[in-house]
């Protein structure tokens, strides 16, 4: 039917040849467009929805170098050059935002990076398959639950008159603690909630690799006497390895992404010490108070160090585990 | 697995025993704050509010519904949230599939180009500030339109669904061509049929964003009648504790604030548990098709 399709009917690709004349070029442009015009038809949404929604607002960012006024908007307002980067840089909270989300991070992937391997490892232990079905159902179940709903139930449970953990901690004799105002208590609290939404449906992808694991390796293990322990130790965790390191890999090019909205909706201005990170940091300054320029300059900087996190986390996973990963 | 019950020693029979145990241990644990906010809920308001729950409601009424089922605002916001999933899922899939498909596409010129166009939003975004006035400038604030196209494409998604769309055989483009058939046509007749599992785990996953999605609907919505209810939910958690008025008439109320956070929550999950039955077999597929791109 196309003409592309007579030339190299093995691939169903026209080939563009640079050694062609101008003239033939705007032929092959010609015929290409009369039989592709369709792709271009459906590739069209897409295409405008990123220039409008997302490489609009990039082009927007320049106010980071401007005093920005919504009355001049984006192009008219003065540059400044780097000044409210200067400005960011002497200010004691965005500092602290910024070395926050760094520690919240960190202990996110100490605690909540071996947790769903932890539970696919075991789950794939486990002998009776209605018992494992039923606790895989409900270990999957908190992703699919609100941030504002997993806000609330922490809220609730936490509370130092009506909370459950406080009526506990009373049994044995403890002292009612207002858990939520106080900063020590914060990050713990993030970062188990974070365990507790997570950490089955993270296992998801760890038990597909371990399905994926040759059965003849287990079952030689099996004649030479290996206990179920050592072939989880020598056979699985071995096996699934390159996933855990590209997982690994995702998460450190994700640092810099915490999940802020969690924050927001947790923080509050006695524990601002340890839980404001650079995004509700942004929120704040930005849509609370209206200082969009120096905001948008706080979120640059977030957005550019996650780039170069991402990139460096791509070329660790090309050179280590010789897959890239997009 | 391959092996056998029989070869267990016993030293495997009380590592299973062990992980299973471990296991029983992280299932209760996970399932335990969604038993407690529904004793809660049916609990007597002084009692929620002294910490007199713990497993099964106290003083067991239906107060804190009573109180919460006849807001009026509180139905607009469910009402709002059906729209918003509704119409946001089909609008996703509107523009998803066929660019997916293009994308797809040997033929397409400059293919490389747009699949990098598409793969460098995942790495670099604007951020907060340039979007919220990006959407200011396109007259998109308070506006049920706003919120349903300007979060309808996910270039995660889209990556997705053009990763499967490529690992269908060429045959089938090559024989619908022959046929005489038009991209539209190889579309909608070829690929999205093939496709039913790919394409049930991406609305799947524009279903769940949208039912929970919160914090551009905070940002963005200004007028109450407009708002999910998930915001909703937020302004009452919000109210409720803030309220000294309501604690303080609180002996006077068979409700507390407590009581009533708790019943809001369970009415915005009831249907998530409904649906969740028959996405499970999606999900777990699905999250493997986004698996790492060779």
């Amino acid at each position: 039917m196309s003409s592309g399709q007579d030339e190299k009917p093995e691939s169903g690709v026209t080939e563009y040849d640079s050694k062609k004349s101008f003239k033939d070029k705007l032929i092959w442009l010609g015929d290409h467009f009369r039989n592709e015009w369709q792709l271009y038809v459906m590739l069209a949404p897409t295409i405008i929805w990123f220039l409008v929604f997302l490489y609009k607002p990039m082009y927007g960012l320049q106010i980071a170098f401007k005093d920005y006024s919504i009355f001049r908007g984006v192009a008219a307002s003065p540059w400044v050059g780097w000044e409210h980067f200067h400005t960011l840089f002497s200010n004691d909270q965005f500092i602290r935002a910024f070395w926050n989300t760094i520690k919240i991070s960190a202990l996110n992937l100490l605690f909540g990076f071996p947790a769903p391997i932890l539970l696919a490892l075991m789950f794939n232990e486990i002998l009776h398959v209605t018992y494992k079905r039923v606790a895989q159902t409900i270990v999957y179940l908190p992703h699919f639950i609100s941030t504002v709903i997993i806000a609330g139930i922490v809220t609730t449970a936490f509370s130092p008159t009506a909370g459950v953990v406080n009526t506990i901690m009373g049994w044995f004799g403890l002292d009612s603690i207002y858990f939520l105002t106080r900063p020590e208590w914060f990050r713990p609290i993030f970062v188990g909630t974070g365990i507790w939404q997570e950490a089955g449906f993270g296992s998801i992808v760890f038990l597909a690799a371990i399905a994926g694991v040759n059965p003849s390796l287990y079952e030689s293990a099996v004649v030479d006497g290996a206990s179920r322990w050592q072939m989880m130790w020598k056979i699985t965790l071995p096996c699934i390895l390159p996933t855990i390191i590209i997982m690994l890999i995702i998460r450190i090019g994700n640092i810099m992404e915490v999940s802020f909205e969690m924050i927001i909706l947790l923080y509050q201005p006695a524990t601002y010490i340890t839980a404001d990170v650079v995004n509700t940091w942004v929120y704040r300054q930005g849509l609370e108070s209206g200082q969009y320029d120096i905001a948008a300059a706080a979120g640059l900087f977030n957005a550019v160090v996650a780039f170069v996190l991402v990139m460096v986390a791509n070329t660790l996973s090309r050179r280590y585990v010789r897959t890239s990963l997009w | 697995m391959a092996v056998g019950m029989n070869l267990y020693s016993r030293g495997d029979k009380l590592f299973a025993l062990a992980t299973s145990v471990l296991i029983g241990l992280f299932t209760v644990a996970t399932f335990y704050p969604f038993i407690y906010i529904a004793a809660v809920s049916f609990s007597g308001g002084f009692a929620a509010a002294a910490g007199k729950v713990v497993l099964t409601p106290v003083d067991s009424t239906l107060a804190a519904y009573k109180y919460i089922l006849t807001q009026p605002k509180f139905w607009i916001s469910y009402g709002n949230t059906f729209i918003y999933t509704i119409g946001g899922t089909i609008m996703s899939l509107l523009i998803i599939i066929p660019g997916a498909y293009a994308l797809s596409r040997p033929q397409l010129m400059g293919r490389r180009f747009w699949n990098l166009f598409v793969a460098f939003t995942l790495w670099f975004n604007a951020g907060l500030i340039p979007f919220f006035l990006n959407m200011r400038d396109l007259n998109l604030l308070d506006s049920y339109f706003g919120i349903i196209i300007g979060f309808a494409v996910n270039a995660f998604n889209l990556i997705l669904l053009r990763n499967f769309f490529e690992s269908l055989p060429q045959s089938f483009q090559e024989a619908a061509r022959m046929d005489g058939a038009n991209d539209f046509q190889i579309l909608w007749k070829v690929y999205i049929p093939l496709s039913k599992p790919a394409i049930a785990t991406i609305t799947l996953f524009c279903i769940v964003s949208r039912w929970n999605g919160f914090f551009w609907a905070m940002v963005l919505l200004q007028s109450e009648e407009k708002i999910p209810l998930q915001v909703f939910l937020r302004h009452t958690i919000a109210f409720l504790s803030d309220d000294h008025e309501f604690t303080a008439t609180l002996s006077s109320q068979p409700y507390s604030a407590e009581s009533v956070t708790a019943a809001i929550i369970v009415c915005s999950i009831i249907p998530v548990l409904i649906v969740y039955p028959f996405i499970q077999k999606y999900f777990e597929k699905g999250i493997l098709l986004g698996g790492v791109k060779e």
